[in-house]
């Protein structure tokens, strides 16, 4: 058995937490940063017949995995295992000098700067804290202090937000130049304090979402960005620059995931670990796998996601060990209606495809 | 349709102390008495049946009450009898049959067989409002009948009353004195014997030919689990007898009484059923539509050469689309339907197809309100869910280069063109204060009506009578002029044959493809209009798609409104990592079950509900 090449390591703290985030985070227990990542490095321990000898990525998320005490931090990356791509996600805030050369220093050699938006009312009605200039000097201290591959994460569909403020935005991350940019609109889940204090005016940027996604999709391509993923784009040319990390997951690799909160899929298994920080606390602290939750993943279940995710990516699905999750009729209408394109082994949408991607895939399913 | 509810249940019980005679089982013709209870529904009709039955004793007042507590229990123990359709009381020495007639519109047939079942009727007015279109329709079939009718003015105990305005409407509908018209009160009993007197002296006998070959009139039937069809008759001349081999003579259905008898309230065989007398006949028919009401019963050896006249068949006027809202509940649907035409004779259902809403039933109805019940009866009794197309009438269509005439049921089966269609007419009878005279005039125009005729039947209120092709009515009129009388208005119809309509199908394409249970047939001049309204309606229902999807209108190959569905730019979640791959696979399969709930259309999903919410724009008023 292999295991898995793509770890993933969540650090829930936070300084704040923002109204619309749906991830596990943690405000406050500034005094269990040290405690936390020893129990994570303790789960790396315990899980480390599920990784393979050689692992492909290692990817911090947060949470703000930057809030980290830099003490706690450097322990941390110090304690992981070597990876061809090690991610850190970062609010622009956070990025000082210093913690560039910390990251850098560590081997870090990719960040994901959650950014946003550079509108200051905006990033406000998110509740993020990073001022619209503390993004460029973010990204200049991590270039200074070596690290190659920047992400910029924006978001869409703002109660407040227009066309023109969007333009802004995509305008803003092209002057930067960012290798890689993801793009999301804004998901606000029902029955949150911010979905109830923002009602009407989410439904308003939920009419507009389509014209959004063209816009961004329009022009980051426009600009020479390669859309090689549903909400993510990286800039075209010689070199890879997709985020190998999470391509693994879309591929349907196995990843393990350790942290509170944190997922793992490996073979016919996927778990979940506690969402409570004092429950993997104690639990890792008795030396104890923390609890989780279980999902059965039989194959025909990771073919079905195989093919949901793999739909999401601009290169083409192959079709081999795919075909009895698939309808070949709806696949010939698809084809049909210019949405889907069928090559002998392999199957991809078309543009106009890819953005009716949710439709396209539950009709393509059999 | 029960006489009165709580009495129908009723054993024959311990014998009992009367001091009027039995009723009893032969009678000389001069001492019987055959009638009817005419009136608008709430002016008392059971009310004064009920005070009847207890004056002449055939129920006591504590059997009565003690009856309706114990009617479940009863019911239980013997299984539900026979319902009282006539009941037979007794009143200084002479046999009286009360015969009872379905209370309302779509039962004009019925309610003419048993009145021709009688000699007279009280024709009861409600003292406070006087008279209604029902009255009137039921009394002029009366008229029609040659019975004797005896004017009652009920609820003279009511502040409200006014009994001499009452009176006096009465009395000039049946061109009688006003002083004739009997004021009584039948929830107090106020003048209840005097309306039994009147009964005996105004009503003629029967005069029936005792020694000619039997004949009877079917005036009703009924179903009963254990004994199967039951006929209601009143004998006309002859003699009847148990273990008999009757014919009935328009259907021919052949049959053994089983037994024979009246009922008092509840049944008593009898050995002899004689000319004028009103009872049952047990058949052990297995079909009530073996036995037809207004069909003639005979002795099957030597009987009646002619029957009695007056038998039509019945036949269904408005059709709709009966569908299970759950697909699964279809043979609930088929079973339930085969129950109920058990006892309905003039239910009609047929299996029915649809793209749109799946298997279901094409049923035909002799009315709005015939349908309401069926379909009220299905929903609450057999607890299923149903889908009702929007009702439509029978056309009679001539197809191109054809002489013969082919009945259609459903707007899809107009052909595209054709000779001739017809649409069935009524006359409608509407009474109104005549402040709304001019709104139910131009209600009536609206609706392709033809004025008729109008009277004051007191300088308050106006009767007026128009023709009116059926599909108005089926449509939304009852809404209309309630809303347009403020609900003054009282309306009865009759239906008086088929004429010829500028009549078009208009169908509704979805995706180029006629969904089916859309189509309708309507006058040329409004086809646009609603062609338009259902277009717009189906467009905000249909969710976007794919691809842009056409909703159009068409008559034929021509398209009369259109109206388009954009095609969705955007069907995808935009984040998706390691963390939520189950929560967004969760997601798609919920997506795929949605889906499968979808009906295809042209290969245009749409959701059941786009179809109700425009079957719901034709859905005729509950009246």
């Amino acid at each position: 058995m292999g295991g898995a090449r793509h770890l993933y390591v969540h650090l829930p703290f936070c300084a704040a937490r923002c109204g619309y985030c749906d991830f596990v985070t943690v405000v406050g227990r500034d005094d269990q940063h040290d405690r936390y990542v020893e129990a994570v490095v303790r789960e790396v321990e315990l899980e480390r017949l599920s990784l393979a000898a050689e692992v492909e990525t290692v990817y911090l998320g947060g949470g703000t995995p930057t809030f980290t005490h830099a003490t706690a931090l450097e322990r941390l990356l110090r304690a992981l295992p070597p990876a061809q791509e090690l991610t850190v996600e970062a609010n622009p805030e956070t990025v000082t000098p210093e913690l560039a050369a910390l990251l850098a220093g560590c081997g870090v050699d990719r960040v994901s700067l959650g950014v946003q938006t550079f509108d200051p009312q905006l990033l406000q009605t998110l509740g993020r804290r990073a001022e619209p200039d503390d993004v460029p000097r973010a990204i200049a201290a991590l270039r200074d202090a070596g690290i190659e591959a920047m992400s910029v994460d924006l978001i869409y569909g703002i109660p407040g937000q227009g066309e023109t403020d969007l333009e802004h935005d995509l305008a803003a991350v092209l002057a930067l130049g960012p290798e890689h940019v993801s793009a999301y609109e804004l998901e606000a889940k029902p029955g949150t304090r911010f979905t109830h204090a923002h009602g009407v005016e989410l439904a308003r940027q939920g009419e507009a979402m389509e014209g959004y996604f063209e816009q961004v999709v329009e022009t980051l391509t426009g600009a020479g960005y390669r859309w090689y993923e549903t909400a993510n784009f990286c800039r075209a040319g010689d070199r890879d620059l997709r985020a190998r990390h999470n391509l693994g997951v879309w591929l349907g690799h196995d990843y393990l995931g350790v942290g509170v909160g944190a997922v793992s899929t490996i073979g016919e298994r996927r778990w979940r670990n506690a969402p409570s920080l004092g429950r993997y606390l104690a639990a890792l602290g008795t030396g104890l796998t923390p609890p989780r939750e279980y999902e059965e993943l039989p194959p025909e279940t990771r073919r079905v996601e195989r093919v949901m995710l793999g739909l999401r990516l601009d290169e083409p699905l192959p079709l081999d060990g795919l075909r009895s999750v698939l309808d070949a009729a709806e696949l010939e209408g698809l084809a049909g209606l210019g949405l889907a394109i069928r090559h002998e082994e392999t199957l991809s949408l078309t543009p106009r495809g890819r953005f009716l991607g949710g439709g396209v895939t539950a009709r393509l399913l059999a | 349709m029960t006489l009165c509810e709580s009495v129908t249940l009723l054993d024959a019980g311990p014998p009992r102390e009367h001091p009027n005679q039995e009723p009893t089982a032969h009678m000389d013709q001069q001492h019987i008495r055959n009638f009817s209870i005419i009136a608008h529904i709430d002016h008392g009709k059971s009310t004064l049946a009920d005070r009847i039955l207890q004056l002449t004793e055939t129920v006591s007042v504590r059997e009565m009450r003690d009856q309706l507590l114990d009617s479940m229990d009863l019911e239980r123990e013997r299984g539900i009898t026979i319902k009282a359709q006539a009941v037979r009381v007794a009143w200084k020495g002479h046999q009286l049959n009360l015969i009872d007639t379905p209370g309302h519109v779509d039962f004009t047939y019925e309610v003419s067989r048993s009145l021709q079942a009688c000699e007279g009727a009280l024709l009861v007015v409600d003292a406070a409002q006087g008279i209604e279109a029902q009255t009137l329709a039921n009394a002029y079939l009366a008229i029609e009948n040659d019975l004797e009718i005896v004017p009652v003015v009920n609820k003279i105990d009511l502040p409200a009353a006014d009994p001499d305005r009452a009176s006096a409407e009465v009395a000039d509908l049946i061109g009688d004195d006003a002083e004739h018209v009997l004021r009584i009160s039948a929830k107090t009993g106020q003048g209840v014997a005097d309306v039994l007197d009147a009964i005996v002296e105004r009503i003629p006998p029967p005069t029936g030919d005792l020694e000619a070959p039997a004949r009877a009139l079917i005036f009703d039937s009924s179903y009963d689990q254990y004994r199967g069809v039951v006929a209601f008759v009143r004998v006309i001349d002859g003699v009847f007898r148990p273990r008999e081999w009757l014919r009935a003579m328009a259907l021919g259905t052949r049959f053994e009484a089983q037994e024979i008898g009246f009922m008092s309230p509840t049944n008593r065989p009898v050995k002899t059923l004689s000319a004028g007398e009103v009872g049952y006949v047990i058949t052990g028919l297995k079909d009530v539509s073996e036995l037809r009401v207004g069909d003639t019963l005979t002795s099957d050896r030597g009987g009646a050469v002619e029957p009695l006249p007056g038998y039509k068949e019945v036949k269904p006027m408005v059709f709709a689309g009966l569908f299970p809202t759950d697909s699964d509940q279809y043979p609930e649907l088929r079973d339930s339907l085969e129950r109920l035409k058990l006892n309905d004779a003039a239910l009609f259902y047929e299996p029915e197809t649809s793209q749109a809403l799946g298997f279901g039933f094409r049923c035909g109805f002799l009315g709005l309100l015939h349908m309401e019940i069926v379909r009220e009866r299905l929903e609450r009794e057999f607890d299923l869910d149903l889908l009702v197309t929007a009702p439509n009438v029978a056309y009679r269509v001539r197809a191109l280069n054809d002489e013969q005439w082919v009945e259609v049921h459903t707007p899809s089966d107009l052909p595209d063109a054709f000779e001739e269609v017809e649409e069935p007419y009524i006359k409608a009878s509407i009474i109104v204060p005549k402040e709304f005279v001019g709104a139910v005039m131009e209600l009536n125009n609206d609706k392709r009506g033809r004025f008729d005729h109008m009277e004051y039947l007191s300088p308050e209120r106006v009767h007026l009578t128009y023709e009116l092709p059926l599909a108005e009515i089926v449509l939304d009129y009852y809404d209309q002029l309630k809303s347009r009388t403020k609900g003054y208005a009282s309306f009865d119809y009759d239906i008086t044959g088929f004429q010829t309509g500028n009549l078009a199908r208009v169908d509704i394409l979805v995706g180029g493809e006629p969904v089916d249970a859309l189509s309708l047939i309507i006058h040329r001049e409004f086809a646009y209009d609603r062609g338009r309204l259902l277009v717009e309606k189906l467009r905000e229902e249909i969710p976007r798609q794919m691809f842009d999807v056409a909703i159009q209108a068409a008559i034929g190959a021509r398209v009369i409104a259109r109206e388009t569905v954009k095609a969705r730019r955007k069907d995808v979640l935009a984040k998706c990592y390691g963390g939520d791959v189950s929560r967004k696979r969760k997601l798609l399969e919920k997506q795929k079950k949605g889906k499968k709930r979808m009906k295809s259309v042209g290969g245009v999903e749409v959701p059941q509900e786009a179809f109700l919410a425009v079957l719901n724009l034709n859905e005729p008023a509950k009246k």
